[in-house]
């Protein structure tokens, strides 16, 4: 087991499936109780470092380590002494010096939680950091696809929209192959990143090409920002060559799923009677999160720390 | 200028056959064998190759406004320890060298120093605000004596603009030093734009935006008919670009910094803002392609953009991290490592392209002068043989960010005069 | 990130056969029918095994297959389960991250059931009190019983069981390794 989760890229086929299978025990574990708490990180600290705002990926983690009995300390960026002008390093270095035993890291610069990582004894973990990543996204989409569908492997994935900018995809697009996935990316070619040809993943601009064969639909938000940054022409002409919407949903096959990690936009990359139907995996994928944040904290933490080992 | 006598033994200039050289009165009095000189002091070189004192067309020294970072004494002794002779310091300083006064400062800064030949790069515009002439023409006559000025650190992009300050320069003999970098296409920019842009998720530099100034600016310079000279070259197309231009006649020079003919986007990876530079490392391709035009002479230089950052600047957030690296100190060891260990150039050629080509593009008389009788005795004497492990601590420096911390380099400077004045001996500095 | 796989070992090559395939058949079916006396016929109809994973599993249903045929309830069979304690250790620390194991409570739940709790060998006596854990989370059993198949000593909480196959003295040196069919491909229980 390492001791940070900075990347999808960081888990193999073994450390994915560990994960996703723990998160299932730990769901079966706790069905049907009224009091849905574990002993199991009782003493361990962890801290919620979100530079940005974040609410519903911090309730997930918070609520994860409260189950497993650890302490939890919110640091959030905005009035505390980061908006002063500490360093991220200086901050890193206080939680560590408060017995932080894990640290999840949300940041608007790619590669923050890397470097964090590199100041501290605890684990890191990568709650989202710029435009790179957002691993435990990506295995609670991995895991309700699971759960969906019954399996992984040769799965048919569809990632739709912003792809430039967005971590969730390249989170998903890195552990989806690792799990023997298949995933299309469509989206506008000003929305792909130069060199994403190098990407485990085909490429489409044509959204109605790709659904028929789709068994799962992962829809993208588009950010505000982009929408009048010349990445498309309007907001109408976006939504209409790839919003999802009753018409189209009506193109794919049966059993297929569509997801979307939120906050949607409603009406424009989804339409509320997508968003509503029974294809959409949306509110699972919030309870979902729950069980895998829960595994990620039990693998990181559940063992001898770096520094206990050495007297266990 | 009185000075004891040096009498440096079985040196072998640019690695070739082994002479005595008599340096006295800040000359080369004498080049010979076995040279005999009352009162001299000796230093036995054998095994030892001299070159003429390296020149750096591209230094920024931080004074004034981050000795935090850098002072023109400390830069001064790091150049020392690098085997230069000479330096252009930039001029995006605080305030800004755009007048008479700062560029005035910064010369008699390095004077005082005393260990290398200090020549300000006066700005294009005022402020380096991209909009307004800098008054060069005062720069030029102060007793700094400018020619060459730079927005270095930010492009004139302004076509109009600068095709104003190519012609205008001509005048006294200047040039223009562009920093080649299409704002609107480098907006928020990270890292080169490529495959590892893509999966490390930070916001891509390409190379066209480097590509499409330069060829604009060559254009210009046809046009106008003036001299060009263009920094820090970083893709293969910049070389392909610069190589056309030439066989057209068109006068222009370029540089390459000694990271970029060494290091690629690969050391990113870790995103460590050590490796944060601007233009940014590019790929191995392009690397090799700035080595073939280093060697075959369509690149003209090496010049380190010495660019020192207070530890804050760099132990950050990427996005964070001011651009830039250490160089001066290393800059010939990596040229070794890039050049002579890979046989695309000899130490006569090594000479050339960071002593020789520089010192002209740059005016500096005195810099760039063949190791013989009656020369200026501004040289370096190399001990190629050695290798070092570069230790951030001991650079000469200020600041420590060198991207070549725990990397074994080849060659090691030894000595440096100054007209005839020790500016380095056994490696040390003396002063 | 990769949890500590329970080690395959290899078949007993040294050490000596504390029981073997017909001596764990036998003590198995004196348990069942311990089991079936102190229940007494008033309270048999409550009863509910579950395992401890990983060996505690399959002797469970083992227990709760001979319990119905001597009692003969091939109709209505005893429910058997099984209960992971690892998120109840209070060990963990000490050691290496281990892997999760199935908890399964049957159909009906434990709430007034007569629960016996299933494990190969009881040592420290940690193990059972996380279970003891797990299972107040889960409900309110009337009572619970221990069945072990082998107690080795050096208990380290005021913990017996109610059921033992064998009683081992071993030192802390030595290793009590139980093999069953279903997890090891065959019954054997070996000292090292």
């Amino acid at each position: 087991m390492r001791r940070h989760l900075l990347s999808a890229a960081d888990l193999d086929l073994a450390d994915a499936t560990l994960i996703l299978d723990t998160a299932e025990l730990i769901d079966t574990a706790l069905a049907g109780r009224e009091v849905k708490k574990l002993p199991t990180l009782r003493g361990r600290t962890v801290v919620n470092l979100f530079f940005e705002d974040s609410t519903r990926t911090r309730i997930s983690f918070e609520l994860a380590a409260k189950r497993l009995s650890a302490d939890v300390i919110n640091f959030a960026a905005k009035g505390s002494s980061v908006s002063k002008g500490e360093s991220l390093k200086d901050t890193a270095l206080t939680l560590e010096a408060m017995g932080a035993d894990a640290i999840v890291c949300r940041h608007s610069a790619s590669g923050a939680p890397h470097r964090l990582a590199e100041w501290v004894q605890g684990s890191v973990i990568n709650a989202g950091d710029g435009t790179h990543e957002h691993p435990t996204q990506a295995l609670l989409d991995a895991y309700t696809i699971r759960r969906r569908l019954g399996r992984l492997d040769g799965v048919r994935v569809a990632i739709v929209g912003d792809v430039l900018h967005s971590r969730v995809a390249r989170s998903n697009v890195v552990l989806l192959d690792t799990l023997g996935a298949h995933v299309t990316l469509v989206a506008p070619p000003t929305l792909l990143p130069v060199g994403v040809e190098s990407w485990p993943a085909e490429i489409s601009y044509d959204l109605d090409a790709v659904l028929p064969k789709a068994e799962v639909v992962m829809m993208l938000r588009v950010q505000q920002e982009r929408m009048n940054a010349s990445y498309f022409p309007s907001v109408r002409e976006y939504s209409r060559r790839y919003g999802l919407d009753a018409r189209r949903m009506a193109a794919m096959s049966d059993e297929a799923i569509v997801m979307h990690p939120g906050p949607m936009n409603r009406g424009m990359e989804i339409a509320a009677e997508v968003a509503d139907s029974v294809r959409s995996t949306i509110v699972e994928q919030v309870s979902n999160g729950l069980s895998v944040r829960m595994a990620v904290l039990y693998l990181l933490l559940g063992g001898a720390s770096t520094s206990e080992a050495g007297v266990a | 200028m009185t000075s004891a006598a040096w009498l440096i033994r079985r040196v072998r200039p640019y690695g070739e056959q082994a002479v005595d050289l008599l340096l006295r009165d800040g000359v080369i009095a004498d080049a010979g064998h076995d040279l005999k000189a009352v009162g001299a002091q000796i230093l036995d070189a054998g095994g030892l190759i001299a070159l003429p004192g390296l020149v750096d067309l591209h230094t920024h020294l931080r004074e004034p406004g981050r000795e935090d970072a850098e002072t023109v004494e400390t830069g001064s002794r790091a150049a020392a320890l690098g085997g230069y002779t000479a330096v252009h310091a930039m001029a995006n300083t605080d305030p800004v060298a755009d007048t008479a006064g700062v560029v005035e400062q910064v010369w008699r800064l390095g004077r005082d120093a005393g260990l290398v030949d200090v020549a300000p790069v006066g700005a294009v515009t005022v402020g380096l605000g991209g909009t307004r002439l800098a008054e060069l023409g005062a720069m030029a006559d102060s007793p700094a004596r400018v020619r060459v000025f730079s927005d270095d650190g930010v492009c004139v992009a302004d076509p109009a603009l600068m095709r104003r300050a190519l012609e205008y320069v001509k005048a006294f003999d200047g040039v223009i030093a562009q920093h080649a970098e299409e704002p609107r296409l480098t907006q928020n920019a990270q890292m080169h734009e490529g495959v590892l842009s893509a999966r490390l998720g930070l916001a891509g530099w390409p190379s066209v935006a480097e590509e499409a100034i330069i060829a604009r600016d060559v254009l210009l310079a046809a046009h106008v008919g003036s001299r060009l000279h263009v920094c820090h070259l970083s893709t293969r197309g910049s070389v392909a670009i610069l190589a056309r231009a030439k066989a057209d006649g068109i006068p222009v020079t370029c540089e390459v910094t000694p990271h970029h003919l060494l290091l690629t986007d690969e050391c990113v990876t870790g995103y460590d803002p050590l490796f944060k530079v601007n233009p940014p490392l590019r790929t191995a391709e392009d690397v090799d392609a700035l080595r073939a035009g280093l060697a075959e002479g369509t690149i003209d230089a090496v010049a380190t953009d010495h660019a020192p950052h207070a530890m804050e600047d760099k132990e950050c957030e990427w996005a964070m991290a001011r651009p830039g690296m250490l160089g001066l100190q290393q800059a010939l060891s990596v040229a070794v490592e890039a050049m002579i260990c890979t046989g695309l150039l000899d130490w006569r050629g090594l000479a050339d392209r960071m002593s020789i080509r520089p010192a002209r593009i740059g005016q500096l008389d005195d810099h760039g002068q063949p190791l013989e009788t009656g020369r200026p005795a501004n040289l370096t004497l190399i001990d190629p043989d050695a290798r070092t492990v570069v230790t951030p601590a001991e650079l000469a420096s200020r600041a420590r960010n060198t991207p070549y911390a725990r990397r074994e380099l080849p060659a090691r400077v030894v000595a440096t005069f100054l007209r005839g004045i020790p500016t380095v001996l056994d490696g040390k500095a003396q002063r | 990130m990769r949890a500590a796989q329970n080690a395959v070992q290899p078949a007993a090559a040294s050490g000596r056969t504390i029981l073997d395939s017909p001596a764990i058949a036998r003590v198995i079916d004196r348990i069942a029918h311990e089991i079936i006396e102190r229940a007494g016929d008033e309270h048999l109809g409550e009863l509910t095994l579950l395992g401890i994973p990983t060996r505690g599993g399959p002797l469970a249903s083992r227990l709760a297959q001979r319990i119905g045929l001597f009692v003969d309830r091939s109709a209505d069979p005893i429910p058997v389960g099984s209960v992971d304690i690892t998120l109840y250790r209070d060990d963990l620390r000490s050691r290496g991250v281990r892997p999760l194991s199935p908890t399964c409570i049957p159909d009906g739940g434990i709430e007034g059931r007569h629960v016996v709790l299933v494990d190969d060998v009881l040592y420290s006596g940690r193990t059972v009190r996380a279970a003891l854990d797990a299972l107040r989370e889960v409900g309110r059993p009337r009572v619970v019983q221990l069945a072990v198949l082998v107690d080795r000593g050096h208990r380290e909480l005021p913990i017996r069981a109610d059921y033992v196959g064998k009683n081992v003295p071993t030192s802390a040196r030595e290793q009590v390794r139980v093999s069953l069919v279903e997890t090891d491909g065959i019954d054997e229980v070996v000292v090292r």
